[in-house]
């Protein structure tokens, strides 16, 4: 049960941290967003949750709902540059189909 | 494929809902585009790795307007069609115009304003403004991948409502919606994260390519007002390039030079400019029609050569201070703007004048573009504000009822505060003796679409027949945004007046809120993208919520409401087909019914899945999950 970052995601993510000021990690989570599927959502976390699941990657925490895990389980999350656009990037091995656009995913 | 970033807590947006805003800094000689991403600014590269394009554009009788770089190699072989500068052209008349120092291309007058005569016809200044920020505009949805929701772009704080008019009919050219424009001082201090700091005066130095600026700003409750600004519309790095220019000439005894051969010394001398704010000494070679120059430049020798520009720029300091009546030791932070301010010796030149170290960590072409980046993520709701909107212009409208409950604005939008402004009325009955007056705020024609701020009536008029008074309505807005209105009959000289506090009233969410509802009111176009939108929107949500019908509808909902879901959708697809125009808010709020009433049938999917995904799996694993 893990989810992790790539090192040079985990680098960005402290550098975005330091120069946000505050912050205890990321929180990675799945939304449902009406019937259009499931969709990622990656937000600087300032407390968990009680039942939020923790990892350490490359020394950055990251937070996890329980159900959101369930989807999540074995992802590693990149930050990638692709043409002029950088950012971050799901591998997930769960996701059977994606949407095109990269936020969104079903099982 | 989209690539993420990371939000503020709660605030992750919804898949295809991402709020792309920039922030633009249109300058003199460069202009750049910026974003946060992350939390953070960061100024947007062009394919080539570039993030300053040179507000330069090049037009051709016939082909493609080149903007930036590739313009500016244009320049020697084409200089009437290359035009630079625009900036300085903006919203101006031809008789408001410095012509002591020549232009290079022809300069017409239409309909009294300024517009340059090109191969490729009559142009505008706000032709080439938005040529330029639509090359931004490009670059920035390249960079982003996807559209830009809207920008905030910089302007002087010296401009005038023409000049801003013009920067934002260029926007709209450019097919950008402005956010709200705002001074490039106050951008540079929000990039700096001034605006969260200490309240009290700060001085922003701006040595650009051409020009010069020193504004000072008070900060009082999160707000900025410009408290003074001063400069030298003739004074910036290029004057350091021509005195190194000069002096090769006196080196070489060149004597007179063709242009051509000016321009390259020019070019030279930039670049050992440039490379003076990091090294000791550099050599400057260039190769002339009828000769080759080889010399070496030392920084000693180059701040003797510009010692008297250095201190050319105090001045204005100087007045800027006695204007507020301050010494420098009321200054509490002193920020750079701009390339210019790389060179050592401006930097010691400021900081000896003031007394303390300026604020050098942000690179000083992109400060302001990163501060408008900054307000521009703000505004469109990606951050939640602490406390204050930042302003330092009005962000809208105001102005008074009239008749037939129509607004009339007495001040625009994005004027700067603190602003006074007067606007005479008169009666419409005869004999009338009292007048009322209902303040508004807000940027659509109807008064029932404007926000109510205040009434209060002016009474004691000596009665006259309509339309014989005067009355002069004077709406003026203080350093803190108060808002006071006053009436005054001038004949008999009775009057009324009224306090409002205008922008402390509105959230950041509302301000938004009604810019964007009036500019769905103004733009037909806009309307019709965003009804296309809508549309998109609910066939995707049809489709999806259909598919999970077919899939999990009998497992997972009871009969009634599989029954309501369906209603829902006959709705969705109803008002779908039979939408127009007009009907986007109808199309939003079906789509909104179905995703609400979906809501929980996704949320069961989910929980199936799980379930699903987690049959198998040791129990250990599951334990304190559910
Ligand atoms: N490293 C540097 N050292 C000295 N001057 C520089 C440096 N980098 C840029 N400049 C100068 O900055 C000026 C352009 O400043 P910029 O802020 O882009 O202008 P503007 O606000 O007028 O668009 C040019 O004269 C350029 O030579
Ligand atoms: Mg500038």
């Amino acid at each position: 049960m893990t989810v992790t970052l790539t090192e040079r995601a985990a680098q960005r993510v402290q550098n975005f941290l330091a120069k946000r000021g505050k912050g205890i990690g990321l929180k990675l989570a799945v939304k449902t967003s009406g019937c259009s599927g499931l969709a990622y959502a990656l937000e600087f976390a300032d407390q968990a949750a009680d039942d939020d699941l923790h990892f350490d990657s490359h020394g950055v925490t990251l937070l996890v709902d329980p159900k959101s895990h369930a989807y999540l389980d074995g992802t590693v999350l990149d930050f990638v540059r692709e043409g002029l656009n950088e950012g971050f990037k799901f591998d997930n091995p769960n996701a059977k189909g994606a949407c095109g656009c990269g936020e969104s995913f079903a099982v | 494929m989209a690539l993420l970033h990371i939000s503020e807590p709660g605030l992750a947006p919804a898949p295809h809902q991402r709020r792309l805003a920039v922030g633009i800094d249109l300058g003199t000689t460069h202009s750049l585009v910026a974003c946060v991403q992350s939390g953070v600014a960061r100024a947007l590269e062009d394919a080539d790795g570039r993030v300053l394009l040179p507000s330069v554009v090049h037009y051709q009788a016939e082909g493609p307007d080149h903007t930036g770089y590739e313009a500016l190699a244009c320049m020697a072989a084409d200089p009437a069609n290359t035009i630079a500068s625009a900036k300085r052209l903006m919203g101006r008349a031809l008789a408001d115009l410095d012509r002591s120092a020549p232009w290079p291309y022809r300069l017409v007058d239409r309909s009294s304003q300024v517009a340059i005569d090109t191969v490729a016809g009559v142009l505008t200044p706000v032709e080439v403004g938005a040529t330029l920020l639509a090359a931004l505009k490009a670059r920035a949805q390249a960079a982003l991948d996807g559209d830009i929701e809207g920008a905030v772009i910089t302007v002087p704080a010296y401009f005038d409502d023409a000049q801003r008019q013009a920067t934002k009919d260029a926007a709209r050219l450019a097919g950008l919606d402005v956010l709200r424009l705002i001074n490039e001082p106050t951008a540079a201090a929000i990039a700096y994260g001034l605006d969260r700091g200490a309240e009290g005066l700060y001085a922003v130095y701006d040595l650009g390519g051409g020009t010069f600026d020193l504004s000072i700003l008070q900060l009082m409750r999160g707000v900025f007002e410009v408290r003074a600004t001063c400069g030298d519309a003739a004074l910036g790095g290029d004057d350091f390039d021509a005195r190194i220019a000069d002096w090769v000439i006196e080196q070489c005894r060149l004597g007179d030079i063709t242009l051509a051969d000016r321009r390259r010394l020019l070019t030279a001398a930039r670049c050992a400019k440039e490379a003076l704010s990091e090294v000791d000494s550099v050599p400057v070679r260039v190769a002339l029609a009828t000769t080759e120059v080889a010399l070496v430049l030392s920084r000693a020798t180059f701040e003797a050569l510009t010692g008297d520009l250095v201190q050319r720029t105090l001045a204005p300091v100087r007045k800027a201070l006695r204007d507020v009546r301050l010494g420098v030791d009321a200054i509490q932070g002193v920020v750079l703007v701009g390339g210019a301010t790389r060179m050592p010796q401006i930097r010691n030149a400021v900081a000896e004048f003031f007394g303390r170290a300026p604020l050098t960590d942000l690179d000083p072409d992109q400060v302001v573009a990163l501060g408008a980046a900054t307000q521009a993520d703000l505004l469109v709701g990606n951050r939640a504000s602490d406390g204050w909107l930042l302003l330092d212009v009005t962000p809208l409208s105001l102005g008074i009822e009239t008749m037939g409950g129509l607004m009339e604005r007495i001040i625009p939008r994005n004027a700067t505060i603190p602003c006074a402004r007067a606007q005479e009325f008169t009666t419409f009955k005869d004999g009338q003796t009292a007048m009322s007056l209902h303040v508004l705020q807000g940027e659509r024609e109807l008064v029932s679409d404007c926000r109510s701020l205040a009434r209060f009536t002016l009474h004691g008029m000596p009665p006259m027949v309509a339309g014989a008074a005067r009355i002069r309505v004077t709406f003026q807005i203080d350093a803190d945004g108060l808002l006071s209105v006053a009436a005054r009959e001038l004949s008999s000289g009775v009057e009324a007046e009224i306090a409002v506090k205008p922008s402390y009233g509105l959230g950041d969410d509302e301000i938004t809120r009604m810019l964007a509802d009036s500019q769905q009111a103004a733009a037909e176009d806009m309307q019709q993208r965003m009804l296309r939108e809508a549309e998109v929107d609910a066939r995707r949500l049809l489709d999806a919520t259909e598919a999970a019908l077919a899939e999990d509808g009998e497992a997972l909902l009871a009969p009634p409401e599989r029954a309501h879901l369906r209603e829902l959708m006959y709705r969705l697809a109803e008002t779908l087909e039979t939408c127009g125009p007009d009907d986007l808010a109808e199309l939003k709020r079906a789509t909104d019914a179905l995703n609400r009433g979906s809501t929980e049938f996704a949320g069961r999917r989910m929980d199936a899945s799980v379930r699903r995904a987690m049959t198998g799996q040791r129990v250990s694993a599951l334990e304190g999950l559910f």
